[in-house]
């Protein structure tokens, strides 16, 4: 089975939306999407340093992100420049290093495409093994460290006072952040990994009673996506990394239409509630 | 025998104990010289104006803060709620009460339950936390940190957007969680008048400790009688009263920092010091 190559895209693919899903709620939730950006173009670098010193690229790439983050953490406790300019600097600044020193590297013959924007349908079994082993344990340390990450989410200095220790689970959330993005580069591509993250999340939002059900529902969502893009991408011969985005946003359209919307009498409560905050402003 | 003696130690024992404490940032100190404790069944109230730092104070008792002079010691395995003076709930989050009970710990259900009832906020279990008012969303965190069974429970301006007679209600309320729980409350509030009939301590801060004592102290005092009295009455008094406490812009301020002066003249020596801070 595995030998299909369109078999082992779909593995590969829905591998990496479960991932993606949960975390990617967290990405919405603490409007991180621009540092998935980050991440996802430090990248590149990773993969030109892969290429200089023959390691690994998952790993070098996981380096790489992992640095970046310590870094921004760094640096936004001493400078002064705002956090989206630090995002900002470091995110192109790793992207250009990363272009400059595989031009460089004159006898590395690489597809710089597959980087920008996926290989999937050259996924090789290992492949699969990292992304479903990797995956599997990314998922196990954001369940051991879900319920004081989503508190700090919430209110940091509440978590914090309440005797839990936001800054370490922060860490440990930026160190998976870097992991996924290291586990899917090959599937969407450095360019569209933050789609992955943030789109099934944002249409599983109208959906979800509750934050664990969100991150279910964005899994599964991702999953779909994953599905229809590279069924779309065979049957229109569209690149699939692209694909897998594109039906990604069409599920979120479809979350935006009313009908689908359980929630749909809800645009009379933020009415109520304006209302009252006006009267309670006004006293 | 040793483990009472332990027991009765730990029960003496201050929950949390500032000493000489000070926050510096950005070249200034935003308090300096805090000394309190907060023991074990004590309601102790900090006021003062805005910006003389109740909430930094809050925050150094509470560890979220390290002060940069004096010490601060929190009393080990100390159970700590926090009710923060804002908590923005994002449209992005899902979030109903009954899964914001559990925000920092398992509850079990019949303690949320309970919790909740005891704040009349029961019948929004299931409702969208964003989609409170300002009222309901109070007690619903009052509840919260009420069903964790805290040693510590630090309120920062619990009755934001409560209406008056739910603003007596919550008081008698966090009378009543400290009677039963027997748990230390720090309470910060702007609004001295209704606090002072369940606080054992008021600090007036204003940069600095500027005077502390028990409420029952300066009960003599012909103003805290007329305003005391005023409370019992009827609602509608309070009403009144704070009524002009909002409306007066640069007056609110003033007018509560000069009634909590004349509340702490008996038996406090710093109060010139006040004064004179005042007019330099």
């Amino acid at each position: 089975m595995l030998d299909d190559f369109f078999t082992r895209a779909i593995l590969a693919g829905v591998g990496v939306a479960l991932i993606a899903g949960p975390l990617g709620c967290f990405i919405v939730w603490r409007r991180l999407a621009y540092f998935g950006d980050t991440l996802s173009h430090a990248a590149l670098l990773g993969v030109a340093l892969a290429f200089l010193f023959e390691v690994n690229i998952t790993l070098a790439v996981f380096g790489v992100s992992a640095c970046v983050s310590i870094a921004l953490m760094l640096l936004q406790k001493r400078a002064t420049l705002s956090s989206d300019a630090l995002l900002g600097l470091l995110a192109h600044s790793a992207l250009a290093v990363g272009l400059v020193v595989l031009a460089f590297m004159t006898w590395v013959r690489m597809d710089l495409m597959g980087f920008l924007f996926g290989d999937i349908l050259a996924v090789s079994k290992t492949d699969i093994a990292v992304i479903w082993l990797g995956g599997a344990v990314v998922l196990a340390v954001l369940a051991v460290i879900w319920r004081p990450l989503f508190a700090a989410t919430v209110n940091r200095e509440l978590a914090e006072a309440e005797g839990m220790n936001p800054e370490r689970v922060n860490i440990i959330f930026m160190l998976l952040m870097a992991a996924v993005i290291a586990i899917s580069m090959k599937i969407v591509g450095v360019l569209l990994i933050t789609a992955m993250l943030i789109i099934p999340a944002a249409a599983a939002r109208r959906f979800a009673p509750g934050p664990e059900q969100m991150a279910l529902m964005a899994a599964g969502i991702g999953a779909a996506a994953v599905i229809a893009g590279l069924f779309g991408s065979l049957e229109w011969d569209t690149p699939a990394g692209p694909s897998i985005v594109v039906a990604a946003l069409g599920l979120f359209v479809l979350s935006l239409v009313p009908a689908v919307n359980r929630s749909a009498a809800e645009p009379a409560e933020p009415d109520r509630r304006t209302h009252e905050l006006r009267r309670e402003t006004r006293r | 025998m040793q483990n009472s003696l332990i027991g009765m130690l730990k029960k003496t024992e201050a929950l949390v104990t500032l000493e000489n404490a000070g926050v510096h940032r950005a070249g200034r100190w935003l308090v300096r010289d805090v000394s309190m404790s907060v023991g074990a069944g004590e309601i102790v109230t900090l006021i003062g104006p805005n910006g003389s730092g109740k909430s930094t104070t809050a925050k150094i008792a509470l560890g979220l803060l390290q002060p940069d002079e004096g010490r601060a010691s929190r009393r080990a395995d100390l159970r700590v709620s926090y009710v923060p003076q804002k908590l923005a709930v994002d449209w992005t989050l899902p979030l109903t009460v009954a899964r914001f009970m559990l925000l920092t710990g398992k509850v079990s259900k019949s303690g949320a339950a309970e919790a909740l009832q005891a704040t009349d906020v029961a019948h929004l279990a299931d409702a969208e936390v964003r989609t409170l008012s300002g009222g309901e969303f109070q007690r619903v965190m009052l509840a919260r940190a009420m069903a964790r069974k805290p040693d510590l429970l630090v309120l920062d301006e619990p009755v934001q957007g409560v209406d008056f007679t739910g603003e007596i209600a919550l008081y008698d309320l966090i009378k009543r969680i400290r009677d039963e729980m027997q748990c230390g409350i720090l309470l910060i509030s702007h609004d001295l008048h209704v606090v002072m009939a369940a606080t054992d301590r008021v600090i007036c801060l204003n940069g600095h400790v500027c005077c502390s004592g028990t409420p029952t102290a300066v009960a003599s005092s012909e103003e805290y009688k007329a305003l005391f009295g005023a409370r019992a009455a009827s609602t509608l008094a309070i009403y009144e009263h704070d009524h002009d406490h909002t409306h007066l812009p640069d007056g609110r301020v003033m007018h509560s920092d000069g009634s909590v002066t004349d509340h702490c003249h008996p038996d406090d020596g710093h109060h010139h010091h006040h004064a004179e801070q005042r007019d330099a």
